[in-house]
């Protein structure tokens, strides 16, 4: 298959300083996986992936690249703090996310392609409104573990907000203040000059493609990313 | 446990921390959903305490959650700091305070890797000023938020009205604390206390006149995960964290969960509803859950503040059987008020965990 990078993945992921500052000599103790969140629920192994990645080897840097694998881990660093060698498997892993999202190959995988819903839905909140979690966008209906008492908050936003002193959508210093456009504009030109825009407009590129190639709308493809669990792929048993 | 042994070792790890003088910056989700922490924290420093904390209107999100949700690169998410690192350099002020643990993990990355990449740091100056035609200094210190209440802690228990103590039985209240990952998992020598032994609730809670529940998951992450949150299909494993902490520290029968973490209290607060939603179990006596509270909305309630001023009704976990065990008034029929006492309804009962 094409895709950007090809050939020359070892030599882009090693570039990243979270290689650098995360990639030592793994005496492969396996510590980190012992310790990992997600190791004891999804067939995911930390070591594994430092081994890997130490290799160098171009064609099992593509399949790491390609699979599911990468994607479980939810960069707690509980690893960063065990490991002997001063390994850091969590930032390993955030580089890797990087080169298979600019690689093109995050597509491969049901878990990389659900990047779409947080590229889509974080980057509109901070570009929008300057927070990564903003209450507004945060409904009730696709949280719904946010439970009776999140559906009233939801249901009575502002007066909530207005009772517990937050300064919700006004002007001047207080939570969840309104934002001055002028502070939003600086965002957006921050993500333009460091490549996080481009980064988007690919991610999104890449969603409404696929959406595309399944005869679905760029709504119906969100909702199927967002929902789709191949649980018995993904989990130990 | 050897308390006395552990003590000791907590003791080697201090950290020395300026008495006044913060930019302060807050937390996304901290002002999403506990609105009245970040309030109660600035209505103590500056009211109670008489300290200078400054917030400038113009800061905005670190970007951390975006980051660590993969979404934006490496250096976007270090030109956002840098551009709240200039707004902090004009604004006068060197010492800089953030509300957010994933923030406090951001910046001190950031800091970290451009102490070691001396390069990376130039070029996020060069973006910077592209971006923005903004210059930043580096604050001459970074707090957590919850290391400024660590070290007020004494001063808080001289206006304490409330202790951490049953005042039906006398004793101390039975105490959970759980530390954010990213407050010193990363680099342990910026927390108080480190990774392995962290102080700072603890010390908290001591100063209050509880007792710290020792349990073996006490080091386990709640489960927020970032994008293992986000997206819906990937929930189990936030859920399924959260659900191996309860499982662990339920025998020893906690009062309280104390945390210093914006998405902690949420997870551990909204699980327990789900849990008991999905198999009946509720790891509170008599059918109620274990209240999972900021360490602002802890201080506040030994300081004598109203519960429902502190935000505490937006718990799913209900406070009530808390705040009887010490003994602190509250009108239930204000709990679901709003501004001058205007109603606002009231949340529907859970089937299973008890809501009041």
């Amino acid at each position: 298959m094409e895709y950007r990078y090809k050939g020359h993945l070892v030599e882009e992921l090693y570039k990243d300083y979270r290689i650098k500052e995360g990639m030592k000599a793994c005496m492969n103790c396996g510590v980190c996986t012992a310790v990992c969140p997600a190791a004891e629920f999804y067939k995911y192994n930390p070591k594994n992936i430092v081994n890997i990645v130490s290799r160098k080897n171009e064609a099992d840097l593509e399949e790491l690249l390609k699979s599911d694998t990468i994607w479980y881990c939810g960069e707690c660093m509980s690893c960063v703090t065990r490991c002997p060698r001063a390994n850091a498997p969590g930032l390993v892993i955030m580089a890797l996310r990087k080169l298979a999202m600019r690689s093109g190959l995050y597509m491969e995988s049901e878990k990389g392609r659900q990047q779409y819903i947080v590229v889509k839905d974080l980057n509109s909140n901070v570009l929008n409104y300057g927070y990564c979690v903003y209450p507004r966008t945060f409904a009730y209906e696709t949280h719904p573990e946010y439970g009776p008492v999140g559906k009233w908050v939801c249901d009575h936003l502002d007066d909530i907000h207005a009772r517990l002193g937050s300064n919700l959508d006004g002007d001047g210093p207080g939570g969840l203040r309104r934002i001055p456009q002028e502070s939003l504009d600086q965002l957006k030109k921050i993500y333009d000059v460091t490549g996080a825009t481009e980064l988007m407009e690919q991610v999104l590129n890449d969603a409404h493609e696929e959406a595309v190639k399944r005869n679905m709308s760029d709504e119906e493809y969100f909702l199927s990313v967002y929902t789709t669990n191949n649980a018995e792929k993904h989990l130990n048993p | 446990m050897i308390i006395e042994g552990k003590q000791k070792i907590w003791a080697d790890y201090q950290k020395d921390i300026p008495d006044d003088h913060y930019f302060y910056v807050r937390s996304c989700i901290r002002q999403a959903f506990w609105p009245g922490s970040e309030v109660t924290f600035l209505d103590i420093t500056r009211n109670k305490l008489g300290k200078d904390f400054y917030e400038n209107p113009y800061h905005t999100t670190c970007g951390g959650i975006a980051y660590h949700s993969d979404s934006i690169p490496q250096e976007t998410a270090m030109t956002i700091i840098a551009r709240q690192f200039a707004l902090m350099h004009e604004s006068g002020y060197e010492n800089y305070v953030c509300s957010c643990i994933t923030s406090f993990g951001c910046y001190t990355e950031t800091l970290e890797t451009w102490h070691e990449y001396p390069e990376l740091e130039a070029k996020i100056r060069q973006y910077l000023w592209d971006s923005c035609k903004k210059e930043f200094a580096k604050p001459k210190y970074l707090a957590h938020a919850s290391d400024l209440i660590y070290k007020f802690r004494f001063d808080i228990a001289k206006q304490m009205k409330f202790p951490l103590v049953n005042v039906k039985t006398g004793k101390p209240l039975k105490v959970v604390e759980h530390i954010g990952c990213h407050y010193s998992k990363m680099f342990p020598s910026k927390g108080f206390g480190g990774a392995e032994y962290p102080h700072v609730l603890v010390g908290m809670i001591e100063a209050w006149g509880g007792e710290v529940v020792d349990y073996p998951e006490r080091r386990h992450c709640c489960g927020f995960g970032f994008r293992q949150y986000f997206v819906q299909a990937n929930r189990g494993y936030s859920e399924s964290n959260t659900y191996k902490k309860f499982e662990s520290m339920e025998p020893y029968e906690p009062d309280l969960i104390i945390t210093n973490c914006p998405g902690c209290p949420y997870f551990l607060d909204r699980w327990q509803y789900v849990i008991a939603e999905q198999t009946g179990k509720t790891y509170g006596k008599n059918g109620y859950g274990i209240p999972a509270l900021t360490y602002e909305e802890v201080a506040g309630l030994v300081m004598g503040y109203d519960p429902w001023d502190l935000g505490l009704q937006m718990h799913q976990v209900a406070i009530e059987p808390l705040l009887e065990k010490m003994g602190i008034p509250y009108d239930p029929k204000k709990k679901y008020q709003g501004v001058n006492g205007k109603d606002l309804g009231q949340p529907q009962c859970p089937s299973c965990i008890k809501s009041v």
